[in-house]
């Protein structure tokens, strides 16, 4: 019996916490880690009597949203509200979007967009006691510091095909959110959050199997792992010849375990109707403009202008596109007026692999800047410098790197650290043959491996000449001068 | 001035000895403060569940405003307000014992803006619990008496407030209208209620029944009064989203004659018996609606007898469910855990859905229960376009039929309610002869349109309310017209004066 081939179709939910100054209904400050129930008013309360009120700026960070994504921008929307009890909803209903949302279609990279809405978000609950949930807790507090906080629900359509692809997506949709500046898109402090919906269906078939929902994955790593667990999982039922059950499902990243958290059956009827303390949401010509003014460039486009104008390779093209603070130093570097000005592929590499390392191996010496070099002691134009003398071969790229960990544990210019270290290349007079056939007499064990073939026994005599040189020399015509030297 | 001198002034006329310096806030407020307690929490008509007391009777933020500015037009004229508008640090209950003892800690923007003018908070009034009922015998304080007979019920579910003020236990009082929870009451007390047009007066600190059809407004003794709170009350608030800038002043109305005002009489809410006897409005409310259209025509009006309103008798339908489709949401934050009622399941302590239900069982009445049930339903998944997108439809044309109406008359009149005021307990086993009440006040709350109601005359020695609405935003032409057949019907609106009965 021939197996079938399966294949995952994933689809994501991303709800995104909106970074205005307030609430969406009420004028409650926004905060973090701030001490509970410090920042709540009777609305957010949902004290009785109190009245919402649309916040402006979320519908704007909304329309931004929707214009990266390239939405369909409604000229009327509404909210809804979607009951249900919760101790953490203290209306007893979410105010949202149903059917007429902010934004309808759209699309980034290879993924379609379904819609985008906007809702408030639920307080916090902590349980008390050893479950964790709020079943079997020995009481759960609610703190309504988060309660009310904007968000901006992304839906895609099922375009996902793998773990990899869905975590990689993510990652591109939070660089175009940061770019934008409409939140933090901060997973581990919840300002981003994602749920995956997961299906199978064999191979080449077009039909959608049944989804399974799984909520509230807190990292990139544990989305990747969990839609993988879960692919798992419905292969299994299906293999054994089993039902696919629609549920929703909680993924446990430390046991690497899935639960159930309720089936289709226990599945809430929202009862969803449209919010009579709210009025249409139109949205006009100036809000339209208003958001277009406030949109920079998004990476996707920023990745593809760098590809074009530079002919950077399109990997390095993204690398510098998707982290806007590495695309920001390259820019900045390449605009330094510096000569010899360093070829702009070089200065790509040089920033995202040589500086990025040395900066994220040590954050402390690189006087705290982590992974943001714009942070750090080395300036734009001091790596414009660094790089254009080494791509123009007046310094070896072994000078060079010993120059950047100058320039990072001290800041400087490196134009005098090579001059004052006396790094630069050797020059036709001085006689690196003189220098290589000691290195030779040094090290014969070697030199005779590397005459029968061994070439990687080179090491110590290339060692040798550069220990000499103070690493002024060439690598590559040091290995010349061996290969002539040993009649090779 | 002798206290009986004192609860024979109006509200503006009260506001005016104090502004002359011919009678103190303090007296004022004293001789109705002692009235009001022998009223309340169970005693008396019951008017009232919580009254000021000596010490907390201090002076409104309005009355420190110089004499003779706008600020303190107002000042020092006691306020009844019904219990469900939110007054900090004031028991705010809406008739219910889910909210029993809750003190909010802000002020609903109505009251806020009569006090700002020199209001002083009198009392809280009783009413059906969360405005839902006809009679005030849905309230879990107990029933409201009606002044005119304490066999009879007030109207509802502004009941409290109603009542208060033809007892001459306040000089006005402020209540809400979702229904007719205003006029009607009014009606069966024998004083003026006017509701204004959705949006005109915020909601914002109103406990909530039916988002899209509440709306606060004055009951008063007489058409003087409920322009001089309206003009207090109406304005843009940026807590409510749903209100709106009123496009002019409200004007005291001053006219004596209705010359060239076209008063329309539509047929569907004015008919006499069905012939079972449930749906026709009684033969002495119909007598006195009749008569006073005479007084109209001798004014100069002019009866315009052909308009239709053909949606209305669909009204009714599609006001229970819509109504209760939105209580069923708004009344979901009643779940014990942040405020009010808190109830455990003895057998499951520990256990939320166990609070839930046992908190909701124990807190809510049974017409409360009745309508979460009914607007739970209508909402549900499957179900939600049959009930409450065609009682949408229903109320777009119920809007529609007024809008074609109002191009042919100025204003309609109807009876306010089908009824004089009925026996408690009369109606109380059968919810629909209930709802019936509200059969020519529902359309008007649908289309969003003002209405007034004044007392008109007596029948069987019980008073009789006509209705005077007008399109949305007439406010001005609807007080002007009330006030000029209010002076010449002649209504005493005192039960004492009338039929000997004390409050």
């Amino acid at each position: 019996m021939s197996a079938i081939e399966y294949e995952p179709v994933i689809g994501l939910e991303i709800h995104v916490q909106l970074k205005t100054k307030t609430k969406m209904f009420c004028g409650c400050e926004l905060s973090f880690g701030d001490p509970p129930n410090t920042h709540t008013c009777p609305v957010c309360l949902g004290l009785p009597g109190s009245l919402p009120v649309a916040n402006a700026k979320a519908v704007h960070f909304g329309l931004m949203i929707g214009m990266a994504l390239d939405s369909e921008l409604a000229p009327r929307s509404i909210f809804h509200r979607k009951n249900y009890f919760y101790p953490d909803l203290p209306k007893g209903y979410q105010i949202s979007q149903y059917d007429e949302p902010l934004c309808k279609g759209g699309r980034l990279g290879e993924v379609r967009i379904h819609r985008v809405h906007l809702e408030e978000d639920a307080a916090k609950l902590i349980h008390v006691g050893s479950s964790g949930r709020i079943e079997g807790s020995e009481e759960s507090i609610v703190d309504f510091n988060r309660g009310g906080t904007p968000l901006a629900e992304i839906v895609t359509e099922p375009d996902l095909s793998t773990p990899e692809q869905a975590g990689e997506w993510l990652r591109l949709l939070r660089t175009t959110l940061r770019a934008l500046g409409v939140s933090d898109v901060n997973m581990e402090e919840g300002s981003l959050r994602c749920d995956a919906n997961i299906s199978l269906r064999p191979a080449g078939t077009t039909e959608l199997g049944t989804k399974t929902e799984m909520k509230n994955m807190n990292s990139f790593r544990f989305i990747e792992r969990g839609i993988r667990a879960e692919i798992v999982r419905q292969e299994m039922t299906l293999r054994a010849g089993e039902n696919v059950m629609q549920e929703t499902l909680h993924f446990d990243p430390v046991s690497d375990t899935i639960t159930s958290l309720r089936s289709k059956e226990e599945a809430h009827d929202y009862r969803y109707f449209p919010e009579p303390d709210l009025v249409p949401m139109a949205i006009d010509r100036v809000m339209l403009d208003t958001a277009g003014g406030a949109m920079s460039e998004l990476p996707a486009a920023r990745a593809e202008r760098l590809e074009r104008t530079l002919s950077l390779s399109r990997e390095s093209a993204q690398q510098l596109a998707f982290r806007a603070e590495l695309g920001d130093y390259f820019e900045a570097a390449l605009a330094a007026p510096v000569e010899p000005a360093p070829p702009a592929q070089a200065l790509a590499n040089w920033i995202s692999s040589d500086l990025l390392a040395r900066l994220e191996d040590d954050a402390g010496a690189g006087g705290g800047a982590g992974g943001d070099p714009l942070s750090s002691r080395v300036k734009p134009a001091a790596m414009a410098s660094l790089v254009g003398m080494a791509a123009s071969k007046l310094i070896s790229v072994g000078a060079a790197r010993q120059v950047l960990d100058r320039l990072v544990a001290e800041g400087g210019d490196p134009r005098a650290i090579v001059e004052v270290e006396g790094l630069a290349a050797m020059g036709d007079a001085e006689d690196l043959g003189a220098i290589v056939a000691a290195a030779l007499a040094a090290n014969a064990d070697a030199a005779e491996r590397v005459r029968s073939g061994n070439v990687k026994a080179i090491g110590p005599i290339v060692g040798y000449v550069m220990r000499e040189t103070k690493g002024r020399a060439d690598g590559g015509e040091v290995t010349k001068l061996v290969n002539e030297q040993l009649g090779i | 001035m002798s206290a009986t001198d004192i609860i024979g002034l109006s509200a503006a006329e009260a506001a005016r000895e104090i502004s002359s310096g011919t009678l103190a806030a303090g007296e004022l407020f004293e001789v109705y403060r002692t009235r009001a307690a022998e009223h309340a929490c169970g005693a008396g008509l019951n008017c009232f569940t919580w009254v000021a007391s000596e010490a907390s009777a201090e002076p409104a933020p309005g009355e420190d405003v110089a004499p003779g500015t706008q600020g303190g037009a107002l000042r020092g004229v006691p306020l009844a307000v019904k219990d469900l508008f939110c007054t900090e640090n004031v028991p705010s209950q809406s008739g219910s014992r889910i909210l029993e003892g809750y003190l909010p800690p802000y002020t609903a923007t109505a009251v806020s803006r009569l006090r700002r003018v020199g209001a002083r908070l009198l009392g809280k009034t009783n009413q059906d619990e969360f405005a839902m009922g006809s009679s005030n015998e849905n309230s879990a304080y107990g029933p409201v008496l009606n002044p005119w007979n304490r066999e009879r019920v007030p109207g509802g579910s502004s009941g409290g407030s109603a009542a208060a003020v033809a007892a001459g236990l306040a000089p006005w009082a402020l209540g809400t209208d979702t229904g007719g929870s205003i006029r009607q009451p009014a009606a069966l007390c024998g004083i003026v209620g006017l509701k204004p047009t959705y949006g005109a007066v915020s909601r914002y600190g109103m406990i909530a029944f039916a988002s899209s059809l509440d709306q606060a407004g004055p009951l008063t003794r007489d058409v003087t009064d409920a322009a001089l709170m309206l003009r207090h009350l109406v304005g843009r608030d940026e807590c409510d989203a749903t209100s709106l800038a009123f496009p002019e002043e409200i004007e005291l109305p001053s006219a004596e004659r209705l010359d060239g005002i076209r008063l329309g009489v539509p047929e569907e809410l004015t008919g006499g018996s069905a012939g079972d006897g449930s749906e026709g409005i009684e033969a002495g409310v119909l007598d006195a609606f009749r008569a006073a259209l005479r007084r109209a025509e001798e004014l100069g009006a002019e009866i315009v007898e052909s308009i239709h309103l053909p949606h209305a008798p669909h009204a009714l339908a599609a006001y229970y469910v819509l109504a209760p489709a939105e209580a069923s949401s708004n009344l979901a934050r009643f779940d014990g855990v942040r405020y009010g009622l808190r109830k455990m399941d003895p057998a499951h302590p520990g256990d939320l859905l166990g609070m839930y239900t046992r908190t909701r069982h124990d807190g809510f009445g049974a017409e409360v229960k009745r309508r979460i049930m009914l607007g739970t339903y209508a909402l549900s998944s499957g179900y939600y376009d049959a009930y409450y997108g065609r009682a949408q439809r229903v109320r777009t044309k119920i809007a529609e039929d007024f809008h074609t109406a109002f191009d042919q008359v100025d204003l309609i009149v109807t009876p306010t309610a089908p009824t004089v005021a009925f026996k408690l307990g009369e109606k109380t086993e059968d919810p629909l002869a209930m709802y019936l009440n509200d059969y020519c006040t529902v359309p008007m709350s649908l289309a969003g349109i003002p209405a007034i109601s004044i007392p008109c005359g007596l029948s069987d020695g019980l008073p009789v309310g006509l209705q005077i609405a007008g399109p949305a935003f007439s406010e001005n032409r609807l007080l002007e017209a009330a006030h000029a057949l209010e002076r010449a019907l002649g209504f005493d609106g005192s039960p004492t004066r009338v039929n000997g009965t004390t409050a």
